[in-house]
């Protein structure tokens, strides 16, 4: 058989094989990695997936571990450039200021964990939702945990899950402006609230702290780490 | 005829048997529960975006906040991934150092839970009897990390430090002991922290027949418990429910056991599975989980004592050198500096690694772009869909029962709200 496998798990190659003989046609891409399987679904198909992925004989995927939203607008990009280091040092060379491309069809994904109880196996869905308006079916007639999940990714990206009960926002304050893990949202927000004694009620004003970086965001791609690992089957699967 | 109409009753945010900043809106015909809708998010911190912002090893003391009763747990989470995304190995003795004090944690927070619970219910004196053992569990922790509760000790490649070789003391002279009663409190502390440890394992199978004795037979406690939130194993796996809350049910499924991790996979242990799914069950789940945690230290400590040796890697990009050979080596000074004010740069990819928490699966994903913050970390806490569930398990039961429900799902809303 395979000589050299890329997950470095067994469980998770044979679950591998069966996805290719379901999936292949389908639009679907399957990425490798070491303890790792991960399921690109097109939108459109990903209730059909779903329902095959929890009720399939091969799969068996009772549980919804986790599901969550990603902003991909930033990806990639780094506050300092380190090529030209000894000319623009930190203080002169950093660059602040995110380059976000809202109307990326990809920016937006929605990243579902699911566990296998019975194979003992996890496999990750990764879903892209759109940019401008990100839009993808709602998970909760195939998994009810999947209810606040989604209530949180609507929170915190404002990706919207068609067929979703009741898509009300569950962890930012009430009346709560924007969706604040979006990577075009400041670290240090917009706002910020006071008690005033003069009207004696709590004010919200524009944020007054200044956003500083202490660390610069940095890329290396001499990917000094891999290999240093001792090449054995991860537990993981 | 009037008309009757259901009465909505708000519980919370601020009430003692919420367990933190939980509010509840709960509408009832007369005194059942007709429909509970939490609102959350009191305590939200945005933790996973701040992490977007700093260099990886600076998160760790965040994962400590999280689920503020089971400390070690969360950061084995986040070290977890980190290692998986560099693919570094860890020494064998900080895997048992790992699994030692993942097990104190699991008796901290359950002992926690326990107080509360029994508490919520009416029984006071459950919660002086807990808070005696957690008081010496919390000594371990500062005697290994200098902080009682947010340790920040486990590291990407292994641990902080190895365990020291004194047990604290407390001082010999006070304005509020006497000799004798600070003899007394020193008499476990003559020597090394696990002897220390060794020596409450001797004690602890004791004090939890103690706390059986109290509630386990106890007709009050039965009364408020059997049958109250009772979850069907399809359910609880359809509502993600994890840890002693799955088991509760009769599901057979801990990672420790079916996704083994650090030291688990070489050390002996049963688990505990529920047959009704009741809050009852989930008591029962529980405190078979504090003996077995019991019996999981006996053997690690056992194992450090005969095995020393590294515990963390040697390898100065990930793991900072030692602070003798930075003043004296000019590559130790430079992986200091780098590592100290830089960090290092996983290669780009995304992981998921869960422990068994004592909640139940406490999960990191990471996306890495190859920068030295991570591009989106997200937390899975056990509590959230434990929470999201309550609404399907107090519908029917009495407002007396909610508490009782609250306080069978083990929630803590550091890691709810994140």
């Amino acid at each position: 058989m395979a000589t050299h496998s890329l997950t470095r798990n067994a469980r998770l190659d044979a679950l591998a094989v069966s996805i290719r003989e379901h999936f292949a046609d389908q639009g679907c891409e399957l990425i490798e990695a070491p303890g790792e399987l991960t399921l690109v679904v097109p939108a459109e198909r990903l209730l059909d997936v779903a329902l095959t992925l929890r009720d399939h004989q091969d799969f068996r995927f009772e549980q919804l571990i986790d599901l969550c939203g990603v902003d991909y607008a930033a990806y990639g990009q780094s506050e300092w450039e380190t090529d030209e280091a000894s000319f623009t040092g930190f203080g002169r060379g950093v660059d602040r200021d995110l380059d976000v491309e809202s109307e990326d069809p990809e920016r937006f994904a929605v990243a579902v964990h699911l566990l296998s109880v019975a194979f003992n196996r996890r496999l990750r869905l990764r879903v892209y939702a759109g940019g401008d308006r990100p839009m993808v079916d709602s998970l909760i007639p195939v998994w009810a945990a999947a209810n606040w999940f989604e209530r949180e990714a609507f929170d915190l990206y404002g990706i919207l899950f068609k067929g979703h009960p009741d898509l009300r926002r569950i962890l930012t304050d009430y009346g709560f402006v924007g969706h604040p893990f979006r990577k075009d949202f400041p670290l240090i927000g917009q706002v910020e609230m006071r008690y005033d004694p003069e009207q004696a009620r709590v004010v919200y004003e524009p944020v007054s702290i200044e956003p500083r970086v202490l660390v610069p965001r940095v890329i290396r791609s001499d990917s000094r780490y891999v290999g240093t690992g001792v090449d054995k089957e991860t537990g993981d699967a | 005829m009037p008309e009757i109409r259901n009465y909505t009753l708000n519980f919370g945010p601020q009430h003692p048997s919420a367990h933190g900043v939980l509010r509840l809106v709960l509408e009832m015909d007369g005194e059942v529960i007709e429909r509970a809708d939490p609102h959350i998010g009191l305590l939200h911190r945005a933790t996973e975006k701040l992490a977007e912002y700093k260099p990886y090893n600076q998160s760790i003391g965040y994962m400590d906040r999280l689920d503020y009763v089971s400390m070690m747990c969360n950061e084995h989470g986040y070290v977890r991934a980190i290692e998986k995304l560099l693919d570094v190995p860890v020494p064998e003795r900080a895997q048992y150092i790992r699994t030692l004090f993942d097990e104190i944690t699991r008796i901290l927070n359950h002992l926690m839970w326990l107080a509360a619970h029994a508490l919520d219910i009416g029984a006071m004196s459950m919660f002086l009897y807990c808070f005696r053992e957690r008081e010496d569990l919390m000594d371990c922790y500062e005697a290994v990390s200098g902080a009682r509760m947010h340790a920040t000790y486990y590291r990407p490649g292994g641990v902080h430090r190895d365990l020291p070789d004194r047990m604290p003391q407390y001082a010999g002279k006070s304005k509020w002991h006497s000799a004798r009663a600070i003899a007394k409190r020193n008499a476990a502390r003559g020597g090394s922290l696990l002897d220390f440890i060794e020596d409450f394992t001797d004690r602890f199978p004791g004090h939890v027949d103690e706390y059986e004795t109290l509630l386990t037979d106890n007709r009050i406690w039965k009364q408020r418990t059997v049958d109250i939130g009772v979850v069907s194993p399809e359910r609880a796996l359809q509502l993600g429910f994890t840890g002693p809350m799955l088991r509760g049910s009769g599901v057979e499924w801990d990672l420790r056991k079916k996704q083994p991790y650090a030291a688990y996979d070489k050390v002996d242990f049963d688990i505990p599975v529920g047959v009704n799914g009741d809050s009852y069950d989930r008591y029962l789940v529980r405190i078979e989980e504090m003996r077995q945690s019991n019996r999981i230290i006996r053997q690690c400590v056992d194992w450090l004592r005969a095995n020393p040796g590294p515990v963390s890697i040697d390898d100065h990009k990930v793991v900072p050198p030692k602070r003798a050979t930075v003043k004296s080596d000019m590559e130790a000074l430079i992986h200091h500096f780098k590592l100290f004010s830089e960090g290092y740069c996983p290669p780009p990819g995304e992981v998921y690694a869960a422990v068994e928490a004592p909640k139940g699966e406490f999960g990191c994903y990471i996306i890495s772009d190859g920068a030295n913050k991570p591009y989106r970390l997200k937390v899975r806490a056990p509590g959230f869909p434990h929470l999201a569930a309550l609404d399907e398990m107090s519908r029917g039961h009495m407002l007396a029962d909610v508490v009782a429900i609250i306080g069978t799902l083990d929630i803590v809303f550091g890691e709810i709200d994140r």
